[in-house]
């Protein structure tokens, strides 16, 4: 770890992790107000309990990754981050109301107040922020790579307006493909999250939906990539590993529909995990070693070495922490619930969870 | 139309002034939640649960709006400062960095402490609401650590325009980092203490005899008094400090234009920036010198030490400093009545009188709170990093930030008035079929 190089590309690596981590938990959370907002039918409300019940109480704990990959962004990557925040000011500002708005509602609707009305409108605001937060952060990726947005290498300033870097096709491309991308995290994570067969079978319709979705703005984004984000295309059709790459992506989303329409939800959901983690994985590859193409590289905005390393340790130590606490977090929550929900059936004590009678879990 | 600057200071005062109110409550209302709990199972109480409980319902609205907007600030930081975050971002990035795991920790515990009332054994549901109180006011040290650091910077030099020799872990425990973190944790007990004492203390106005509120008035007031007789002291450290450090926003806070020996302490007044002087002004020779310096013939510095465009905004600093020293005597006064009448009756006061200046301490805990803060940060102008760099060299170019300003202005006020109906439906009201008898449930619930 001497190599300062080396400690900027593995913080670099930590914060794709980071991203990526984000996108299966706290993504996953969005999708489900999309989930939310597309329910209809005799199933809708239960559909629509069962999205609250599964966010409840972790879904705080998912949105911290979001502040690590912008904590470690700022302090290992800090003209990177100024750029962005300059360059990006309004979706960015765009993103940030629908965070608040998202969770200000889910917790104002989990701890409403008696009246029904109150609580609809509050889930409203829910699922409409759940769509926008994604929506707006893929705008903002899309952006970082379509190479629009410029470096003064003098100043460090940025070089440009703060509309056109981001009003292009290119990156609502990525956000449309971004928000389809969340959904289906959700559908299959909900999956399991549930018994009822009816319920399942509409999870599943949704579910086959959104997944062609996905491959249809994952082809939509990449055909527009040739003119919008010329770095992004290259990377995915020319590089070494690109071709290798596709045939991995193309088989595990072809894999992900077929467990699906099959009903092996324990094989859809691993293998829906590994279509995003392939997405995010070519998306950072076909990007490496710029962080804002085409001008700020990881090497030439990195903090100095002793910072990086120092932000490493804490990392290392932190993780130490928070595994555990985290492993806790599930195991009381998701891999218990079944045995939960089983004793709740049998009559025994349940509902002290906030507050008693309205409680969401 | 106001300036660029003025808008962008204006909208981080905003962000910042909301969120320090969810922020004080994420540190404090978890140690209130802790105390009922225990309580609870040392006594079998079953009021205690059902008022841990409320306090825990409380929290978690407290603590998902303190969250959202936390993020928001984490963003704000580069959206309205994009050029102090670009120079100033590896060298305080080891307290924000901390922060993330603290408020990691938090938010998993909180998640365990809220959901899993009936799944955890009681003693380690209690572990897990101390281990959300241990990470909250951790990750609250290490925020004020950061902004300690804009005040008394440490850690790196300047050469040519930019931050070289980098030493995070100097600049993070830079000479400010324990006093105005204590200054800042003790704040948070006085205010939130205050404040919910003040809630239960109305209650009781109405309904002397209910348990409920009799028991968290109790807990809610040791809290409030203790950590209010505190205050004083860290205050009075962190002034010295300032006096040595930043002589002129202790100008600024007395409204001292002219360098003297033996000078004043100022109580009221009104500072003139223009003709330089300071009218109306109650005068205590030479207790300036004494309080900053120990000594009564100290040299204080003024503000004609420095051209006016280098001075802090001393109107704002003096009135919101008189403010908060207003307030934080009426707290102390109150402590010290409440513990003295503990001492001698081995109970809280619950006289009309007193419940009512209880009242009037929730209130003006938040007035000081508010006020001390802004004494920090606009005493600290022209200068968002004392003496290294201008506030105004820091602002984001992006034009038309009035819109944003708006936008968060009118999305805050809404949350702020449901959070306020939230808290007081779940956490606050009579509920009606409220057990009225004292304790004997034996923890039968449900």
């Amino acid at each position: 770890m001497a190599d300062p190089g080396t400690a900027a590309v593995v913080v670099a690596l930590i914060i794709v992790v980071a991203l990526t981590v984000y996108l299966l938990t706290g993504g996953a959370d969005f999708g489900g107000g999309a989930v939310w907002l597309v329910a209809r039918g005799p199933h809708a409300a239960a559909l629509r309990e069962l999205v609250l019940k599964a966010i409840g109480p972790i879904w705080e704990a998912h949105h911290v990754w979001l502040i690590v990959v912008v904590v470690l962004l700022f302090v290992c990557f800090p003209l990177v981050f100024a750029t962005l925040t300059t360059a990006l000011h309004i979706p960015l500002t765009l993103v940030l109301i629908g965070i608040v708005l998202r969770g200000a509602a889910f917790v104002f609707r989990a701890y409403g107040l008696p009246r029904a009305e109150f609580r609809q409108r509050w889930e409203v605001i829910f699922a409409v922020a759940s769509l926008m937060t994604p929506l707006m952060l893929g705008v903002t990726l899309g952006a970082v790579t379509s190479g629009r947005i410029r470096v003064d290498p003098v100043t460090g300033g940025v070089v440009a307006d703060y509309v056109t870097t981001w009003w292009q096709p290119f990156p609502w491309a990525v956000g449309l493909l971004l928000v389809g991308l969340c959904m289906y995290l959700a559908v299959v994570y909900l999956l399991h999250e549930t018994a009822e067969p009816a319920l399942r079978e509409v999870l599943r319709r949704i579910g086959v939906v959104v997944g062609i979705d996905v491959g249809l703005f994952a082809w939509l984004a990449a055909y527009l990539a040739a003119d919008g984000a010329p770095q992004l295309y290259h990377g995915l059709m020319h590089a070494r590993w690109s071709l290798g790459f596709q045939f991995v992506t193309g088989g595990v989303a072809v894999g992900a529909l077929v467990a699906l329409w099959q009903r092996r939800y324990a094989v859809a959901r691993v293998v829906v995990v590994a279509q995003a983690v392939c997405m995010v994985g070519g998306w950072a590859a076909s990007q490496f070693p710029w962080l804002i193409v085409p001008d700020l590289t990881i090497a030439n905005s990195a903090a100095p070495a002793n910072v990086l390393q120092s932000v490493l340790w804490v990392l290392g130590g932190g993780a130490v922490l928070l595994g555990p606490a985290f492993g806790y977090l599930y195991y009381l929550f998701k891999w218990q619930r079944e045995q939960y929900d089983g004793r709740t059936r049998e009559g025994g004590r349940a509902g002290a969870a906030p507050p008693p009678s309205r409680s969401i879990l | 139309m106001p300036d660029h600057l003025l808008i962008a200071r204006l909208e981080m005062a905003s962000l910042l002034g909301f969120h320090i109110l969810f922020a004080v409550a994420g540190m404090a209302m978890p140690l209130l939640m802790a105390i009922a709990e225990h309580r609870w199972i040392r006594t079998n109480d079953r009021v205690y649960r059902d008022l841990a409980e409320r306090w825990a319902r409380g929290t978690g609205i407290l603590f998902a709006v303190g969250a959202v907007s936390g993020t928001v600030l984490s963003f704000a930081l580069g959206l309205l400062w994009p050029n102090f975050m670009r120079h100033a971002g590896p060298v305080i990035g080891m307290p924000f960095s901390l922060e993330g795991f603290a408020f990691f920790l938090e938010a998993i515990f909180l998640g365990i402490y809220l959901y899993g009332w009936d799944r955890l054994r009681p003693r380690l549901h209690w572990l897990c609401g101390v281990a959300v109180l241990g990470s909250g006011t951790l990750s609250g040290i290490f925020v004020v650590c950061a902004n300690a650091w804009m005040n008394m910077p440490a850690g790196f030099r300047v050469e040519a325009g930019q931050f070289v020799d980098i030493d995070p872990w100097a600049a993070m425990w830079n000479p400010g980092w324990l006093l105005y973190s204590l200054h800042m944790v003790v704040a948070a007990f006085v205010t939130i203490g205050f404040a919910v004492a003040a809630i239960h203390a109305w209650m009781l106005l109405r309904h002397p005899l209910h348990p409920l509120h009799q028991r968290a008035y109790g807990i809610a007031l040791g809290v409030a008094l203790l950590s209010g007789l505190l205050q004083p002291l860290t205050g009075d450290w962190l002034a010295k400090q300032t006096a040595e450090r930043q002589p002129m926003k202790l100008a600024a806070m007395e409204a001292q234009w002219d360098t003297t020996v033996r000078a004043p302490l100022r109580i009221g007044g009104w500072p003139d920036a223009a003709r330089e002087t300071t009218c109306c002004a109650i005068e205590l020779p030479g207790m300036l010198s004494w309080l900053a310096y120990g000594e009564r013939q100290a040299v204080v510095q003024g503000l004609r030490e420095l051209p006016p465009e280098d001075r802090p905004p001393v109107v704002v600093v003096h009135l919101a400093f008189q403010l908060m020293i207003a307030m934080g005597t009426l707290l102390v006064l109150t402590a010290v009545i409440g513990l003295a009448y503990r001492g001698l009756r081995k109970a809280w006061p619950r006289a009309p009188w007193f419940l009512r200046l209880v009242i009037g301490c929730g209130v003006a805990g938040f007035v000081a709170l508010e006020a001390g803060w802004t004494v920090t940060e606009v005493g600290r102008q022209p200068w968002i990093i004392y003496r290294i760099m201008r506030t105004a060299d820091a602002v984001t170019p992006v034009p038309h930030l009035w819109s944003s300003f708006l936008l968060f202005l009118v999305l805050y006020a809404l949350l702020g008035v449901i959070v306020l109906r939230l808290l007081q439906y779940h956490v606050f009201r009579t509920v009606d079929g409220m057990p009225q008898h004292g304790a004997g449930l034996g923890g039968a619930h449900g």
